[in-house]
């Protein structure tokens, strides 16, 4: 019966799709012979061009520079956006240089009844300080339709209806952009959008207790926005008092006390100008539908501007046209000028045209595609460090021989950043000031090797630390001053960390000899809150057992996610946790509020997740916190990191340091680790390029003949015994 | 059959809500709101104001399931489950906790997925199934024999292990093809050529041993001697008599995956940096976007009942004697 089927139309559509299935190589091998090599992942009309590739592996959450406060966000605004300030981009120790202002901000001090004070004041007395900014001349928006003009002088596309928009699903879809000055109005009203009552800025919080009157904005823009909550809210109709234009290319910012860390801030995308005409664009009707929100496009006057904006495969900066007036520096630290990081010098930035950020969520991939030349530059996982980096007896890094003959070069520096192992201040067992708690934290500090982890588990990448600080911040020393004695002693000329006896003797003194409580005689257990879950953490927390072990102590570690160890450290509910801090700015108060009472995580929801208090410590935060560097500061530096390494309420871990490799074509590459708006200073030769990736990258056909002479012999092979049985038949 | 179809898709509502219900409650005995509004704000400088403040704007500050503060309807209505589930049977599928529109990133998403899926699909589904005549053809010799043992060694790799391998072969070592990425129109052939291989390798053993069973359950019976003593060549009964005839269990197991096809592969997409809705979906679910996560099951569900609905309407048209009723 089944015989009988009619025949089907699948069959035919089959043996239709058969006959053009015959054309596809041809049509596959036409699409890989794009004029270019088959391997590469950028259009052929990119050669010659010069264009900075590069990737980034998370897409952003924000791009909106109120709320934006992390790495993978930063790489792209810091590139659009231009604060009144930026770091130097050769000088060491980082310092503070003008960028859209003409120069350094002018700082003056009154007193509580707005009375001019000293520049020399002491902090006490200092109620309020001024900073006056002013603009640089040549200050220009990018190009952008929230800008353009109809003959009649009016913004054109700032009433749209839903017809207008019904063609519309980019910012290019606007037939017409146009651009407009920068003002100083455009950096206060950024200011104020840092109380807006529908955006997150995470410094809001921070910043009301320094810009005078923000806090009593933020109060007034709620209600304002409750009243009418559907209508535009324009700041301009909201005057705060801690920020003012003066005129065109002046305005004031007016904070509370003293405060000398702020200029720091004013390198921070968070200060950038914002015309009101980008959030009045956005913020009409159907175009958040479309996903065209300030959060997604920006609108910057940086030297670049967001032309390609797809999170889900690349983002592309172009040049903007309208920008101007900045020149690559002319002086650097020592050896920039052997290593051609002055060769620029003087030359109008920026020096590439074009960015392009791929997304490559796989490690893999990168770096293979860093070795064929498709990336300029790239990090070293763990997996490539062998293949890469090479260490000889004298403990220098240098890059393989493999990398040397593809004349790649190697640049390291230390991170602004510290990793470290926290104990739980509230904790009764490894918590509190008593003499007890203090030795076994140190016996545990001398137990557990970080030196070990980092040539373990890090290749090497990172110095163990010796206090918060680490180094390239004012308040760090080298050598033997700079070392923490409770845990290491100098040694020829090095720091050794103290033996393991020793250890055990502040362990027996604590009550904890050989590792058994003196009282009850049952092993002590330590416990470990971290957010390692994953397979390769397995390795980590097994090594992290040997260390205590070496005390016979037990650890028990406590493996979670993220948002469960939050949870946990917000309520105090640990022991030991793993944790880390990346610094906002280079002065040793971001890194030593960690440990201030006034931060502590569980009764005031600040940072300092150890809870650590001391007021002998914190007494000494608050007269360093707003000192200028110098000698003075220094020394009450010194005093913390000593009541810090005394009470030991961190095994202070490592400072991580960062290898970056980059191909012979790229230069003016120096690692800044406060900057992000590097690209603009990078130089690219687009035809050593060409020619390094031409060479590297020929397609080798003998495996496609050989593949095909194997398919057609087998199918010949196949046809002969069919042939054979049929005949047989 | 339109009776039968209506009948179906009305069917399908009340999966679609249980569905529905029960990703909602999966999701939020994992992660709570403030969870959610920890990962959207950051590591840094996060405060408790924040967070409510965060809840408050995407709609995560009401009770989840049942309001015992609301009146009336508003108990049911006034609540997470029915703000965030109600208008996707609309399919308004809201914004991603990012703010993104979530049904413009699947419109965008879905053609790089279907760029990998439905090639491998069809490229796979002749291969599977010439490869399983021909093992069908050479049954118990050598030739099959051999032909099962590298289906065996095909199935026995880790999917992981083609992907890996075929990227250094291909692209670092021969260098055919870009190791990752991706690009629109023409353009993109070049970065699909891998990912399309390897998912047709990675299946073709287990597919072609499934096909060849099939194969070899046909091959037994009367109609098959009919056409052999009718004089036929081996070819033309497998190709034209066997394979015909075999389409109804072939389809049951193909049909229903065709319209999941949009949904795209988790694994490929992330390793050759494909932005479809696979990549889509495993960012989401990182992110604890309960936006996305709910999108992307609901439309999956619906996809899959449009499959099964499919795959009935395919036995129709391969089996005349199939009537829906």
């Amino acid at each position: 019966m089944a015989a009988t089927l009619p025949r089907i139309v699948i069959f035919r559509i089959n043996s239709r799709a058969m006959k053009y299935l015959h054309y596809l190589p041809l049509l596959l091998a036409l699409a890989a012979c794009d004029g270019g090599l088959w391997n590469n992942p950028y259009p052929a009309s990119d050669k010659g061009k010069s264009i900075y590739y590069s990737a980034f592996a998370e897409r952003p959450k924000h791009l909106d520079p109120a709320s934006a406060y992390s790495e993978n966000e930063y790489i792209f605004l810091a590139q659009i956006y231009q604060p009144p300030l930026q770091y130097h981009f050769l000088k060491r120790p980082y310092t503070l240089v003008p960028q859209a202002a003409s120069e350094m901000p002018t700082v003056s001090y009154l007193d509580k009844n707005n009375q001019p004070l000293p520049d020399d004041a002491p902090a006490e007395k200092v109620a309020f300080s001024v900073y006056e900014i002013h603009l640089r001349t040549g200050l220009n928006y990018q190009p952008h339709p929230a800008f353009a003009r109809d003959t009649k002088g009016k913004l054109e596309y700032h009433a749209l209806t839903s017809n207008d928009l019904s063609n519309i699903h980019a910012l290019t879809d606007f037939p017409h952009s146009g651009t407009r000055a920068v003002k100083a109005a455009d950096y206060v009203y950024q200011i104020k959008r840092l109380a807006h009552p529908t955006i997150h800025s995470p410094i809001a919080g921070l910043m009301v207790d320094y810009i005078v009157g923000l806090k009593e904005y933020i109060a007034t823009l709620q209600q304002a926005k409750k009243k009418n909550p559907n209508t535009f809210l324009d700041l301009h109709d909201y005057l705060l008092e801690g920020a003012q234009t003066v005129d065109d290319r002046t305005y004031r910012i007016k904070i509370y006390g003293k405060y000398p860390q702020f200029a720091y801030w004013l390198a921070m995308t968070f200060f950038s100008p914002m015309p009101v005409e980008a959030e009045r664009f956005y913020a009409q009707d159907g175009m958040s539908e479309r996903n065209l929100v300030l959060d997604w496009w920006p609108v910057g006057s940086g030297p670049y501007y967001l032309s390609e904006n797809n999170p889900n495969q690349r983002m592309v900066l172009t040049r903007n046209p309208h920008f101007s007036g900045e020149v690559y520096p002319t002086e650097g630290e020592a050896g920039d000028k052997e290593a051609g990081l002055l060769a620029d010098a003087g030359k109008a930035l920026p020096l590439i045209s074009k960015v392009v950020f791929s997304l490559e969520k796989e490690t893999i991939p990168y770096w293979n595609k860093f070795l064929q030349g498709y990336y300029d530059a790239a990090g070293i996982s763990s997996d490539s460090f062998d293949q890469a980096v090479q260490v000889n007896v004298g403990g220098e890094t240098n890059v393989t021989n493999e990398m040397k003959a593809q004349g790649i070069k190697l640049s390291t520096s230390v991170a602004t950043s510290t990793s470290y192992m926290g104990f739980n201040w509230l904790d009764p067992v490894v918590g509190g000031s008593s003499e007890r708690a203090t030795k076994l934290r140190r016996a545990i500090s001398i137990a557990v090797d970080f030196e070990e982890f980092i040539s373990i588990f890090a290749n090497g990448r990172g110095i163990s630390a010796q206090s918060p600080i680490p180094p390239g911040i004012f308040g760090y020393r080298e050598g033997e001053a700079g070392i923490n004695h409770y845990v290491y002693d100098w040694v020829n000329g090095a720091p050794q960390r103290k033996s393991i006896n020793e250890a055990k003797k502040l362990l027996a003194e604590a009550g904890y000899p050989d590792g058994l409580d003196a009282k009850t005689k049952q092993p002590l257990i330590i416990y470990l809150d971290t957010t390692a879950t994953g397979v390769g953490s397995k390795s980590r927390l097994d090594w992290l057992r040997k260390q205590l072990e070496k005390l016979n102590l037990q650890l028990v570690a406590r493996s979670t996610d993220y948002n469960r160890f939050q949870d946990k450290l917000r309520k105090g509910d640990t022991q030991m946790f793993y944790f880390g801090w990346n610094a906002d700015y280079p002065d040793p108060e971001n890194f030593l509020f960690l440990l201030h009472g006034a931060q502590g995580k569980v009764e005031k929801g600040g940072e300092n997740a150890s809870n650590y208090n001391s007021p002998e410590y914190d007494r000494l935060f608050e007269k360093m916190k707003n000192m200028e560097n110098g000698p003075a500061r220094q020394e009450i530096i010194d005093e913390m990191l000593e009541i810090l390494r005394r009470d030991s309420p961190w095994i202070w871990g490592q400072h991580p340091k960062d290898y970056v490799l980059r191909h012979a074509w790229l230069h003016n590459s120096k690692p800044n680790k406060m900057a992000n708006n590097n690209v603009k200073y990078l130089r690219i030769d687009a035809a050593q390029r060409d020619e390094l990736r031409s060479g590297w990258n020929q397609p080798k056909l003998w495996p496609l003949w050989l593949i095909g002479s194997a398919l057609a012999l087998l199918g010949w092979g196949l046809w002969r015994v069919l042939r054979q049985r049929e005949e047989a038949r | 059959m339109i009776a039968y179809l209506i009948r179906r898709i009305l069917y399908a509502i009340p999966i679609l809500i249980g569905v529905n219900l029960l990703t909602f409650s999966l999701f939020f005995v994992v992660n709570t709101a403030d969870d959610m509004a920890r990962m959207q704000l950051g590591m840094k400088r996060v405060t408790p104001e924040a967070i409510e403040k965060w809840k408050q704007q995407h709609g995560y500050d009401k009770p989840l399931l049942f309001n015992a503060h609301a009146e009336g309807v508003s108990k049911i209505s006034d609540t997470i489950f029915f703000q965030k589930s109600a208008r996707m049977f609309a399919f308004d599928f809201g914004s991603s906790n990012d703010g993104r529109n979530v049904a413009r990133e699947i419109q965008t998403r879905m053609m790089p997925s279907l760029a990998i899926a439905l090639p491998t699909f069809l490229i796979g589904l002749l291969i599977y199934i010439t490869f399983a005549l021909l093992m069908t053809l050479f049954r118990a010799t050598a030739l099959d024999m051999l032909g099962v043992s590298l289906c065996v060694l095909l199935m026995s790799i880790s999917g992981l292990f083609y992907i890996i391998g075929g990227q250094f072969v291909a692209s670092k070592l021969w260098h055919w093809v870009p190791i990752s990425g991706y690009a629109g129109g023409l353009d993109s052939i070049k970065f699909v050529l891998l990912p399309v291989l390897i998912g047709v390798m990675g299946s073709v053993g287990a597919s072609s041993r499934w096909y060849r069973t099939i194969f070899l359950e046909e091959i037994g019976k009367d109609y098959v001697r009919t056409a052999r003593a009718k004089g036929l060549s081996e070819l033309r009964v497998l190709f034209r008599h066997v394979l015909k005839n075999a389409m109804i269990p072939i389809l049951t197991g193909v049909v229903v995956v065709i319209p999941l096809l949009f949904m795209g592969s988790l694994l490929t997409e992330s390793f050759f940096g494909i932005p479809g809705l696979g990549s889509y979906t495993i960012d989401a679910i990182n992110a604890q976007d309960f936006g996305v996560v709910r999108a992307m099951v609901f439309l999956g569900s619906m996809l899959y009942i449009a499959g099964l609905v499919l795959t009935d309407i395919s036995y129709t048209i391969v089996d005349p004697r199939v009537r829906l009723q």
